[in-house]
């Protein structure tokens, strides 16, 4: 390896310091506060270190790691993602019922599952998609099961790791089957190897397919996502919606695009109709939860079914489109979710996931409620939100991909969708109790924000509404790691053998 | 700019209403009333000055101005106002005026806010009546929804919630289509050139014959009827219309459902000639049928406001008409219909409004016999019914008669048909009165007539009503250049003489 190599890599390097440095402290007394400062930390280093990474894109690292711009912008969404959950997570912890938690176990396994997440952006190569995978599922599992002391978030957890072990297997038997037929297990070479058992190859797409749509819980995929959403504290909550799915899209949408996989009718019917599936069932079970966290899991449902569009119209535009909507996605639901962390409905501590807990919240905590409502818009994708910017995206994909049922169910789920959306904001608005029990059984709120917690959804405001009016510096970033993707020549065509050795010696 | 200013001006001011709330609560009305003056004044100087405009194929806009907004994707902030934006926001800061006083019937509670929401829907009206980039139209098209819903959710009557739900959900759902369709439209033209760009004026001097043409239009077309509203797509209307409050229910009947005319002319013909005349024959029908069944369900309520909400549907049957029947003298006759619909409907909710804040009941089985006590709001009352059933010398007459004269060149049936409607709303217009201000007396305790402020008040409308009436040239020669511009633009087939032979 060379200079360069290790420059390009410097996001993954910077984040794997720190958790190097996070494990030697754990020891040392008041390591907890330390482990506060290093976080954020190392996630802003690593963000600074995303342009000079960007000095060496296109460039393959090893046959395993591709750093390119859609790699790297990738890794800017994930990586701020992932701050705003680890400011999230220690002001709304804070909060929680029981003794102060410590929180550097859950720092540093936050750390490791960014790393796996980062892995998965720039992985060309089946090693490198199943590494990373494992980075990101393994320590996510324990930070969703993290207040152990809590029956939901242990559950949660439980069905988290069944899941995450299910949809390994069939990953596992998926890249199997493609390695039999092809006896490589780069990306590229798989499309142009010539293989003696096509079916193989299709029939192991299909399987990836699956575990990515377990992953990103599309219908019929989904059933664990109610479950984990509801259990798992808002700040994993919020982890698992943006950053860990994010990080899933980002790898199918190479893996795809590479393979050239949406060419052959299985794959690419199989994925339609899940989009399809998704966007309306979604939405449809949405319209039934009293629970605002399980409403926002079968909104996410909904969600990255929309989603599913820019990846089947895949190319430039596909890429583009698929992370702008990522980006106005992650930050609406962080918000949403921030929200539900933050407002301790009563003195239990417990999160605000009940219905009730919005009910006429705009007289008792009026910015709160705005915030919320601003973020149910942008769900809904009302004009002057990042919500709306998103949604341009979805339609511009659908129509570039002339992917005209997929736009119907876009219409139709966007529809139902602002059904539930629109009926919590203005349950927000009405007077409290005219709904939900007697008024008295509001209760009076519990604290007031802290300092980080205030800046946090100040910030998330500020880039709902500002980027919402002025989405063109997002546009510009999405954009380049579009045509960054889509125009590295020699790249992605692979090193020959001999350069491949070189690495190794 | 002024178009600029007047929005900022609208949004700025809902603002500092809902900040003037916490000194009182008179001021969010004092700050709301103020701002709609200056807008008025706004837009009076603009209208003035309407006949220096800078001419393109669309037609001469006044107060142009165009920036930069989305350059990745061609959109741009571009504002323009020709004869048609133009009176038409004239009505929008009339009628807002209206809801601003009329607010005070029966908003008594977070005044502050109410402003704020009634002001921004406004703004968005504004800005729907005066954008030439596509994107920027579909913003304000969607972003005037959410106060106005919140105006009926939260200040309107009994089942405000359902009604405000359902309005949202018709809107916005055929808000995505005509999105789908608008950026089917965009990306068609950029597989044609290579050009991104969302700008009106653009998209119409290129040459509209894509492919799916028929499936965009219908996007578009199916987005204003919803909004208009055209039968079968109307029954989010007598909901939103009878749950919301007296001012919420003004701009939504004066301004909203305008927006609706305003797209089916400036967007669906000009942009898709062709196209457009294939589906001519059947909008015109359903037209007719909408105006033949408004009428008849007007005349079966016993709600007063419902009463007027299917009226409206009535009313609103003869713009889809002149829409399509595509003359001049039919649009003169939508543009006026919508302007005279706009001040009398308005009226007749205000009236509403006061009876069932005098009354307790919207319900005219409980009325009866008001006339007695309270003869200067039953007077006026029955101007602005006799106004929407077409009385000669009021404004509703000249819109409907020159519709039915413009229709006449281009289906006899047609024409005919809808002049029946004219009888319907003898009818119904009639029974209104009958039910609510004759017969016997139920002896209602809250009797009580209009003070003279209310009296001069309202008079304002029924001048304007009346000046439109006995002398609509000045608006007829205000829209009609930008209305010959679009015809020009929408009728390939037919002869641009004969477009000339029509002026008026």
């Amino acid at each position: 390896m060379v200079f360069e190599d290790f420059l390009a890599l410097a996001p993954l390097l910077v984040l794997a310091v720190a958790i190097v440095i996070g494990l030697l402290v754990a020891a040392l007394p008041g390591s907890d506060r330390m482990m506060a400062g290093l976080t954020p930390l190392a996630l802003v280093l690593a963000l600074a270190s995303l342009p000079m990474a960007a000095e060496t894109a296109p460039r393959l690292v090893t046959p395993l790691l591709l750093v390119d711009g859609y790699a790297l912008v990738f890794s800017g969404l994930i990586l701020v993602a992932a701050l705003l959950v680890a400011v999230l997570s220690r002001a709304a912890f804070a909060g929680r019922p029981g003794r102060p938690p410590r929180l550097q176990e859950f720092d540093l396994l936050l750390l490791l599952a960014v790393l796996g997440a980062l892995v998965l952006t720039g992985a060309t190569h089946m090693i490198s998609f199943v590494i990373g995978l494992e980075l990101l599922s393994i320590p996510l599992l324990a930070l969703i099961a993290y207040p152990r002391d809590e029956p939901l978030p242990l559950e949660a957890g439980l069905k988290y790791l069944v899941i995450a072990g299910v949809s390994s297997a069939t990953l596992f038997f998926g890249l199997a089957l493609i390695y039999a037929a092809t006896g490589t297990m780069d990306f590229a070479a798989i499309a142009r190897t010539p293989t003696a058992h096509p079916a193989f190859v299709v029939a192991g797409l299909v399987l990836v397919l699956v575990a990515g749509g377990f992953k990103l819980s599309l219908i019929p995929f989904h059933m664990w996502a109610p479950d984990v959403y509801q259990g798992a504290p808002a700040p994993v909550t919020a982890f698992v919606g943006t950053v860990s799915k994010a990080a899933v899209f980002a790898l199918l949408f190479r893996l795809f695009e590479a393979t050239g996989a949406l060419a052959s009718p299985a794959p690419l019917w199989s994925l339609s109709a899940i989009a399809f599936a998704s966007m309306i069932g979604g939405n449809l079970l949405a319209l039934l939860q009293q629970n605002v966290k399980r409403l926002l899991a079968y909104s996410s449902i909904a969600h990255f079914g929309y989603l599913m569009v820019p990846l089947l119209a895949g190319g430039t535009f596909g890429a583009e489109a698929g992370l702008a909507y990522l980006a106005g996605y992650s930050v609406t639901l962080i918000g949403a979710l921030a929200v539900v962390g933050l407002l301790r409905p009563d003195a239990s501590g417990r999160e605000a996931e009940r219905w009730s807990d919005y009910q006429g919240l705009f007289r008792r905590r009026p910015w709160l409620a705005g915030l919320f409502a601003l973020m149910l818009l942008s769900l809904a994708g009302i004009p002057l939100t990042l919500g709306f910017i998103a949604k341009l995206y979805a339609f511009a994909a659908g129509i570039d991909g002339a992917a005209w049922l997929l736009l119907a169910g876009l219409i139709a789920g966007s529809t139902i969708g602002l059904f539930y959306y629109l009926r919590l904001a203005l349950a927000l608005f009405a007077p409290a109790g005219a709904v939900a029990g007697p008024a008295d059984a509001m209760p009076a709120d519990a604290t007031g924000l802290t300092l980080p917690a205030r800046g946090l959804l100040a910030a998330l405001a500020v880039a709902l509404v500002g980027l919402g009016l002025w989405p063109q510096p997002l546009i510009g970033l999405v954009r380049e790691a579009g045509t960054l993707a889509a125009t590295e020549p020699p790249a992605l065509s692979r090193p020959d053998p001999t350069e491949a050795r070189s690495w190794t010696e | 700019m002024t178009l600029v200013w007047l929005i900022g001006l609208l949004l700025a001011g809902g603002v500092v209403a809902w900040g003037g709330e916490r000194f009182g609560s008179a001021w969010p009305r004092s700050i709301a009333v103020t701002v709609m003056l200056i807008a008025l004044v706004m837009v009076l100087g603009l209208w003035s000055g309407a006949a220096t405009g800078v001419v393109t194929p669309g037609g001469p806009w006044i107060a142009h101005v165009e920036a930069d907004w989305i350059p990745r994707f061609g959109i741009a902030f571009h504002f323009g106002a020709d004869g048609l934006s133009l009176v038409l926001v004239v009505l929008t800061i009339i009628l807002g005026f209206a809801a601003v006083i009329a607010a005070n019937i029966d908003v008594k509670e977070r005044v502050g806010f109410f402003h704020f929401n009634l002001l921004w829907t406004l703004a968005g009206a504004v800005g729907v009546f005066t954008a030439l980039d596509l994107f920027l139209f579909f913003v304000f098209w969607e972003a005037m929804l959410i106060p106005m819903a919140l105006i009926i959710a939260l200040w309107g009557h009994e089942k405000r919630r359902a009604a405000a739900l359902k309005f949202v959900l018709f809107t916005q759902g055929s808000g995505l289509l005509l999105f789908a369709a608008i950026l089917a439209l965009v990306f068609a033209h950029y597989g044609d050139t290579g050009l991104w760009t969302f700008d009106y004026l653009t998209l119409l001097a290129a040459e509209g014959s894509w492919p799916g043409n028929l499936w965009i239009l219908l996007g578009f077309v199916i987005a204003f009827a919803v909004k208009l509203p055209m039968v079968p797509l109307h029954s989010w209307l007598p909901d939103a219309h009878t749950e919301a409050p007296t001012a919420g229910s003004v701009v939504l009947a004066g301004v909203l459902l305008k927006t609706g005319g305003y797209g089916l002319i400036r967007f669906t013909a000009p942009l898709f000639p062709e196209a457009a005349q294939l589906l001519a024959p059947y909008a015109m029908a359903l037209g007719v049928f909408g105006i033949l069944y408004g009428a008849v369900l007007a005349y079966a309520q016993s709600d007063f406001k419902r009463l007027v909400a299917y009226s409206s549907v009535s009313h609103m049957g003869f713009v889809l008409l002149g829409v399509f029947a595509a003359t001049l003298w039919s649009l003169q006759g939508a543009v006026i219909q919508m302007l005279a619909h706009g001040l009398s409907t308005g009226g007749l909710f205000i009236m509403a409004g006061l009876l069932q804040h005098r009354l307790g009941t919207r319900d005219m089985q409980r009325f009866g016999g008001l006339w007695a006590g309270m003869p200067r709001l039953g007077a006026l009352t029955l101007i602005f019914a006799v106004a929407a059933l077409g009385l000669p010398g009021l404004a509703n007459f000249v819109g409907e008669f020159l519709v039915l004269l413009g229709t006449w060149e281009r289906s006899v049936w047609a024409a005919a048909f809808a002049a029946l409607g004219m009888v319907g709303a003898v009818i119904y217009a009639l029974a209104l009165i009958q039910r609510t201000f004759h017969g016997a007396p139920h002896g209602n305790p809250g009797v009580r007539d209009l003070d003279p402020r209310a009296v001069g008040l309202l008079a304002v409308l029924v001048l304007l009503l009346a000046g439109l009436g006995l002398a609509p040239q000045p608006v007829l020669d205000t829209t009609a250049p930008a209305l010959e511009a679009l015809l020009r633009l929408s009728e390939p087939a037919i002869l641009a003489g004969e477009v000339a032979s029509h002026g008026l």
